[in-house]
């Protein structure tokens, strides 16, 4: 029998069983979509999680300055004003493996701008701040190395500020009083929301250090200086090399400052991934297994019944070859239909659950591709091996069979 | 006369699936000639089934020959017996086994499908078949499914099928056998219109009164042919059909009175 024949039969013996096929194509189209479905959300949440922990900034290394001492009575950490610029330019200059590295001075003040005022915080940091903070800018420009050097009166602003103040207007070229001075605004900040702690992140009005020390706060020393290392596994490297820089530089005098990493979190991030990763792949390989066998048990079921029908047609002049390809074809064709049915699914319960429900969700390539393998290739051996041990019944066997 | 199209020597089926090999058919001979009408008889357990269906090329025999149309059957593989099947052979089963859900029309078409040495369109196949289905009256009922039909169109259906490829043998495995002896009547009117044009016909049953319709009875008993005589007084399914309706009015007219 040529193939164009056989594909007829096929077509025919699926459409004359419209419900059966409907059943067949359904176990298919949920094993695919409860796998597409819930791996997306899984992936989503993954995701999700790693964004959050990635927005605290990844390898970072802070050093901040010792305690300080009077009569006594012993501050905390940071309460010395030890740290200088020129520790800053020290290990910027000398300690290898940095992506980036920006000190910080942190101060409140009133800002005036547009007719409105503001208090808002006013920090010091350098042009690698937004990358360090992993911050990017939403427009506009961060400022330069140059206009630090030349203590320009320039600043970045964040999205909370910018809505006090500019509420609607467009911030970029504008210029906002600090102290009276006016200070040239050059981008603004994408919105980060809360800090860990609590506070708006976004109520901040970035300036050059220089400028904030020589003509805002005229301070001499700085809050903090925060590194990135190039790796996570040169975070300890960075460490020791800055402490033994900082440690040179004191000339013997006990050490009056506190390098940091994030260790903690860095170690927290890894577990995290891993629980995610094993969990989807849980998830996934049990709905794989759940789909799997209602294929199976579909296909199964639907070819025994036939046996009847295969007797028939080898009693007629059937070649068991005919009937396997007629089986095969019938299967491929459930797979492929119920596969595609069931990646739409997949997609469209998605995007139902990031809608009704506010989960991200995210459908990687991997879940399409193992779903639709998986379930094919279950399909098509469960729509194949019981016809091909009908069609090597003797006739007479697989007509008497009820 | 031409050579006999069914040629059978000294051929024997043991089943060797239980316990003890069961003897089924104990050395028949047979030829068959074109034209032939043939009922095979006997009680169950007789055999006749089981040659019946080494006669179909559905088994095959434990020992001795058996030449359909000139051919060893013991000599082809199980796809040149499926041809064979195809091209040579017509089949009537006692549960119709026609395909459910499947039009009469598809169902008698099947077997041309499979058909492998003739080159036919679509619409060939179907004018053929559509030929077949107004051999045995049922031209009109083309577009029914099985379930749609009696017991006795259905087995119509299925001798459509039989014919369609214009086989050398139609077999018929007690192809009244779920049928009312109206119904088998009917059924037996259109084999004896079928052998008239010279279809050679041999069918297995176990009533008297159907093998009345063939030309030859074959009497098996223990697997072996015990009679093998000429039909005397054969019975016309056309005049028994009128005696039928004959009795059928008289009941009615009968009714009738009583109620008037």
């Amino acid at each position: 029998m040529r193939f164009t024949t056989t594909f007829l039969v096929a077509l025919r013996a699926l459409r004359r069983n419209t419900m059966r096929s409907i059943l067949t194509a359904l176990g298919i189209i949920i094993g695919i979509g409860a796998v597409i479905t819930t791996v997306a959300m899984g992936t989503g949440a993954k995701v999700q999680v790693e964004a959050q922990i990635a927005s605290l900034g990844q390898n970072l290394i802070t050093v901040m300055p010792g305690s300080s001492s009077s009569g006594g009575m012993r501050g905390g950490f940071g309460s010395s004003a030890t740290l200088t610029p020129e520790d800053y330019e020290a290990i910027a200059a000398e300690v290898p493996n940095i992506d980036g590295i920006s000190p910080e001075i942190r101060d409140r003040n009133q800002i005036l701008a547009n007719g409105l005022n503001w208090n808002t915080n006013v920090n010091g940091v350098g042009p690698d701040y937004p990358y360090v903070r992993n911050w990017p800018m939403a427009a506009g420009a961060m400022f330069t190395d140059q206009e630090v050097k030349s203590l320009a009166k320039v600043c970045v602003i964040g999205k909370t500020v910018a809505d006090q103040v500019f509420p609607n207007e467009d911030p970029i070229g504008q210029t906002l009083r600090i102290r009276n001075l006016p200070f040239r605004i050059l981008g603004v900040l994408t919105p980060k929301g809360f800090s860990v702690f609590g506070s708006d992140e976004d109520d901040v009005v970035l300036i050059p250090y220089t400028s904030h020390m020589r003509r805002v706060s005229r301070r001499t020393s700085i809050s903090m200086i925060r590194i990135q290392a190039s790796d996570a596994d040169k975070i300890a490297e960075v460490k020791l090399s800055t402490e033994d820089l900082l440690t040179q530089r004191r000339r013997g005098r006990e050490p009056d400052f506190t390098v940091r990493t994030q260790e903690e979190l860095s170690t927290t991030f890894t577990a995290t991934a891993r629980t995610m990763t094993v969990l989807l792949g849980g998830i996934a390989l049990v709905s794989l297994i759940v789909g799997g066998i209602g294929v199976m048990n579909i296909m199964l079921v639907s070819v025994t019944e036939r046996t009847r029908e295969i007797g028939i047609r080898i009693a007629i002049g059937a070649h068991g070859n005919d009937v396997l390809l007629q089986f095969l074809i019938e299967a491929i064709l459930l797979s492929v239909l119920g596969g595609g049915l069931g990646i739409l699914c997949g997609y469209g319960a998605s995007e139902i659950v990031t809608y009704y429900f506010g989960l991200p969700t995210l459908v990687p390539m991997w879940s399409v591709l193992l779903a639709v393998g998986v379930s094919t290739v279950i399909g098509i051996f469960f729509g194949f091996f019981p016809a091909y041990k009908a069609a090597q019944l003797d006739p007479i066997d697989a007509l008497r069979h009820e | 006369m031409s050579s006999p199209v069914v040629q059978i020597r000294d051929i024997h089926k043991i089943y060797e699936s239980g316990e003890v090999p069961v003897h089924a058919v104990r050395g028949v001979s047979l030829e068959i000639q074109r034209g032939e009408f043939i009922a095979l008889m006997g009680a169950s357990g007789s055999g006749k089934s089981t040659l019946m269906n080494m006669l179909g090329c559905l088994d095959r025999q434990t020992r001795g020959t058996y030449l359909l149309d000139g051919i060893d059957i013991d000599k082809l593989d199980r796809n040149e017996l499926a041809d064979l099947r195809n091209q040579k052979l017509g089949f009537v089963f006692q549960g119709f086994n026609l395909l459910a859900r499947t039009t009469a029309l598809e169902n008698v078409e099947l077997p041309m499908l499979y058909g492998r040495h003739r080159r036919v369109t679509a619409s060939q196949i179907r004018e053929r078949a559509m030929y077949c289905l107004e051999i045995v009256g049922l031209a009109n009922r083309a577009d029914h499914m099985p379930n749609q039909l009696s017991g006795g169109q259905q087995q119509r259906v299925a001798i459509a099928r039989g014919l369609v490829n214009e086989p050398q043998v139609l077999l018929a495995d007690e192809p009244t056998g779920n049928l009312d002896s109206k119904t088998s009547v009917e059924v037996m009117g259109v084999f004896q219109k079928l052998n008239d044009q010279g279809i050679t016909i041999v069918m297995v049953t176990h009533e008297l009164d159907i093998a009345h319709y063939c030309k030859r009875n074959l009497i098996l008993r223990d697997g072996v042919v015990v009679r093998d005589e000429a039909v005397q007084n054969r019975s016309i399914a056309a005049h028994e059909m009128a005696k039928l309706k004959e009795a059928e009015t008289a009941a009615k007219l009968l009714a009738g009175a009583t109620a008037a």
